[in-house]
């Protein structure tokens, strides 16, 4: 791809050409753009195709991927943004070159670090996945052909003689009727996933998968194949980066929408420890209220605890000495040493506010990282009350803090689901009433290229929606 | 047959390398038919000498050069492993990282020990013809899974030597195998899981997969014999007592009362069929009806395979016609044709062999020895009623046709 200053010329191509050079609404990317194309234009696709991937990361927290609100809200968000979906609709050929080049440039941005390239797959596997599934099945043959997957679906005689077969091994299928169905035949290496667990008909060494199974094989593929180009990118990286044009963007572009987000600094000072009390019962999410009452009651917290509820609270708005002076009232209180703390303790508080060691200013966890890592254990207070209680205790919990007997159900049915981010969306959704969904959206967006809402507002880094989300307390919202 | 005595192995080894072992079929086979540049080269062989001294990375450069080393070494025990980037022998040569395994057969180890909680005749490393039926039907099971499910062509049972068999898959694709693809196959080969805080390890969901449903088919040829008449599982209290741990507690004292009443475990195994298949079917999370009796049947007799030994690529496995140090009996293949007859106590010790060939050499003129020695190999081929696969035992030719199967294979035109 070239990079000019000056005005690009539009490629002007014949209506059948341009046809022919995107015959679908979605594809795996296997060729990079060759166009000249101006910096502008760069930076345009590039930030929208981010915007994209935001909100595809946003609702999937807050949806369960997959229902039909999801379906219709990135539908709309898909659409919005000009991006391509549907194969159906007229002029496509914008909007899919618009997805081409967005995506090829992103990958420069995000091909840097593997936090960075796991977060770009994911949002464009759930992309992918999206518009596949909107992919008429008619259309699902000639994509897979064009995408060089060799897929082929087997024919209705090939069907009837192994229809008891197929049935009884693909958990699947909805009924005994196959006809409706189309069924793949792959050779059974590339069908892993499916053949270990015995979800797969094998026969000779082919695997015959029905169209659903056949979804996860496809972004399976794509996920391998993405990240071995990352990687390759990564490796070029240098020669694109030293382009002075393109090294602000690309980097602006990286740390933008990931990690270090919230504003930090915006925040400092904004909290005063009088507060926190209050704050913790109305507008912490239920991981931190768990620790702060715990602190409270036992005076202490070990140190999976002290690390998820320290850099919380220094992501709300509370400075080193704010927090010194918390901590150590607190252990205090336990009939701690006050000499023991200041030699014990408050190195590691400075630590995690970047004043000591290698003085990397720490930030709070990600919702997937307490998810995953880490389990409590007796004694321990920190993790995800979702994931880490026991159902019952969770419910007796929710029922303590007031939740309604529906949203409580709610709640324990994306538990079970494990969807545990959807489920502390639901938490927040119950004990903030008045705040309605438009609004919580563009809540969501808030970074540093958006405004706080009102002057007394208080951004609360709600590890919910990955590193990058705020729940704003307005001062206008009844419940703050 | 003579009895082995460990202490000759050094003497019976030095005899059997230099007359017996079969190096001009076992080359053929491992070099495949020579169509990979360095294939036989790259690959790893471990030795184990005397007084346990095991060595890594042997490689040899061809057939002659393998007689060689094994007359020379007289190993105990030899393994088989992978196929490198580099001469195994090498290896310490090789820039750090760069020297990899890169192909080796798909292989399964099923061990006899690992069904000693089901098996009421022998423990640990004892086998006998009772509970030797439960080889029989893992390699039944197995190897119609390789074959018709996963259309592997070219696979190798040997007997281990000792308490169990191996299978060595060697289908060119499948050596090409990955890792994750290997550990698949184990994962959709496996039915028994848990270890011994389990009580009950296999747990069927309604729907009936395909290879479950033909392996159950299998067993159901061998249950009554295997199970019910040889092992007798449901002989007294003490023995029924281990399946009603498999079976809901609401049947317990139905079953209990009725076992009494009954006086074989063929008529008490009738009873449980039927009592499961009328209990109620609301009874939650668990399942009455056929899936009740096969659970049964499949924890009792369905192949234990370990994950470990298939899916490393890099994984050494005794070799084929190795002996086994403290039975003395060789590793011979398993005709697949006749795996019902396959008789263990009837494979030769190496005294046995050596023994004859002794015999013949001191009481008969050269040339008869020379006939009779070949004699001897075509019956290390051919074990009492059962045959191995691996050579042809109609001729003992040198130029014999290399089978690594019952069917014809020809190494020299691959795929």
């Amino acid at each position: 791809m070239e990079f000019s200053g000056v005005k690009r010329r539009k490629p002007w191509l014949i209506g059948d050409q341009r046809k022919a050079s995107y015959p679908h609404s979605l594809q795996f990317y296997l060729q990079p753009p060759s166009e000249n194309i101006s910096l502008i234009e760069f930076e345009n696709l590039a930030i929208d195709r981010l915007k994209l991937l935001k909100s595809v990361e946003n609702l999937g927290v807050s949806y369960v991927k997959g229902t039909e609100l999801y379906q219709s809200k990135l539908e709309a968000e898909i659409r919005r943004l000009k991006f391509s979906y549907r194969e159906s609709l007229e002029d496509e050929y914008e909007p899919r070159r618009k997805d081409h080049i967005s995506h090829f440039i992103l990958r420069l941005a995000y091909c840097q670090s593997e936090d960075l390239r796991r977060w770009f797959i994911q949002q464009e596997m759930d992309l992918l996945r999206f518009r596949f599934s909107i992919l008429p099945k008619d259309k699902i043959q000639s994509f897979l052909q064009d995408s060089h997957l060799h897929f082929e679906a087997i024919s209705e005689e090939e069907k009837n003689l192994r229809e008891q077969e197929i049935i009884a091994s693909s958990t699947s299928l909805g009924g005994p009727k196959l006809e409706l169905e189309y069924v793949y035949k792959i050779p059974f290496a590339d069908a892993l996933d499916l053949f270990r667990g015995r979800k797969v008909y094998l026969e000779n060494g082919f695997a015959y998968v029905p169209l659903k199974d056949i979804v996860a094989i496809i972004l399976n593929e794509f996920r391998a194949k993405l990240s071995k180009a990352l990687a390759l990118t990564a490796r070029s990286l240098p020669a694109v980066q030293s382009d002075e044009r393109l090294q602000p963007l690309l980097n602006h572009l990286s740390h933008s929408y990931i990690g270090q987000d919230y504003s930090i600094q915006g925040n400092a000072g904004k909290i005063s420890l009088d507060q926190i009390d209050s704050l913790s019962t109305k507008s912490f999410p239920p991981c931190m209220r768990q620790l702060h009452k715990a602190l409270r009651e036992n005076h202490h917290l070990r140190h999976g605890g002290r690390m998820q509820y320290g850099l919380f609270l220094k992501g709300i708005g509370l400075t080193l000495e704010q927090a010194l002076q918390f901590w150590k009232q607190e252990f205090i209180k336990g009939k701690m040493d006050p000499d023991k703390f200041d030699k014990g303790y408050s190195y590691n508080i400075r630590h995690s506010f970047g004043k000591e060691g290698k003085r990397t200013d720490y930030t709070p966890f990600s919702c997937l990282k307490i998810i995953l890592t880490n389990p409590p254990s007796q004694g321990d207070y920190h993790g995800c009350p979702f994931r880490h209680s026991d159902p019952e205790l969770l419910k007796q919990k929710l029922q303590s803090y007031k939740i309604t007997p529906g949203g409580i159900s709610q709640i324990l049915d994306l538990v079970k689901g494990t969807h545990y981010q959807v489920a502390c969306q639901k938490y927040f959704e119950m004990t903030h009433n008045a705040c309605d969904q438009t609004h919580f959206n563009e809540v969501l967006k808030l970074n540093r290229f958006t405004e706080s809402i009102c002057s007394s507002t208080v951004i609360i880094p709600y590890g919910c929606f990955g590193n990058t989300g705020c729940l704003v307390i307005c001062c206008h919202c009844k419940t703050s | 047959m003579e009895p082995f005595d460990p202490a000759e192995l050094p003497e019976l080894l030095k005899l059997y390398y230099r007359r017996l072992f079969p190096y001009a079929q076992y080359y053929r086979w491992l070099n495949y038919g020579g169509v990979v540049k360095n294939y036989f080269q790259h690959r790893e062989f471990s030795f184990t000498l005397k007084d346990d001294i095991y060595i890594r990375y042997q490689s040899f450069n061809n057939q002659s050069d393998l007689e060689k080393e094994m007359q020379k070494m007289n190993p105990y025990k030899i393994d088989i492993g992978a196929v490198y980037s580099h001469r195994p022998n090498q290896h310490n040569t090789v820039k750090l990282g760069a020297f990899q395994a890169q192909e080796k057969e798909l292989v399964f180890d099923i061990d006899m020990t690992d069904y000693d909680d089901v098996r009421r005749c022998c423990s640990s490393a004892d086998i006998c013809s009772k509970c030797w039926t439960l080889m029989t039907m893992a390699i039944r099971i197995i190897d119609r899974a390789l074959k018709e499910d996963f259309g592997f062509k070219h696979r190798l049972w040997v007997y281990s030597g000792r308490r169990g068999v191996h299978c060595w898959v060697c289908d060119e694709s499948v050596r090409k195998l990955s890792s994750a693809v290997r550990s698949g196959i184990v994962e959709y080969l496996s039915l028994v899981k848990g270890g011994q805080d389990v009580k009950k390890k296999v747990h069927l969901s309604e729907n009936v997969h395909p290879f479950v449903r033909k392996s159950i088919s299998i067993i159901k040829k061998y249950f009554e014999g295997y199970a019910l008449v040889g092992q007798d599982i449901l002989e007294n209290k003490e023995s029924w007592d281990k399946i009603l741990a498999l079976v809901p507690e609401t049947m317990h004292n139905d079953l209990q009362q009725n076992f009494q009443k009954h006086h074989s475990s063929l008529q008490r195994w009738e009873y449980l069929k039927k009592a499961a298949s009328q209990c109620p079917s609301n009874i939650k999370n668990e399942k009455c009806g056929p899936w009740l009796e096969w659970e049964i049947m499949l924890q009792y007799c369905f192949p234990r395979l370990d994950i470990n030994v298939s899916k490393g690529i890099n994984h050494l496995l005794k070799s084929p016609f190795s002996v086994h140090p403290k039975t003395g009996r060789i590793s011979v293949p398993i005709d697949l044709q006749k795996v019902d007859q396959f008789d263990p106590f009837a494979v030769p010790t190496i005294s046995s062999i050596c023994h004859e060939l002794d015999a013949i050499f001191t009481s008969e003129a050269e040339k008869e020895e020379n006939q009779a020695e070949s004699d001897i190999k075509h019956r290390t081929r051919v074990v009492g009623p059962s045959s191995c696969g691996m050579w042809d035992a109609a001729s003992a030719s040198p130029d014999e046709q290399c089978h690594v199967h019952a069917q014809d294979l020809n190494w020299q035109n691959p795929g």
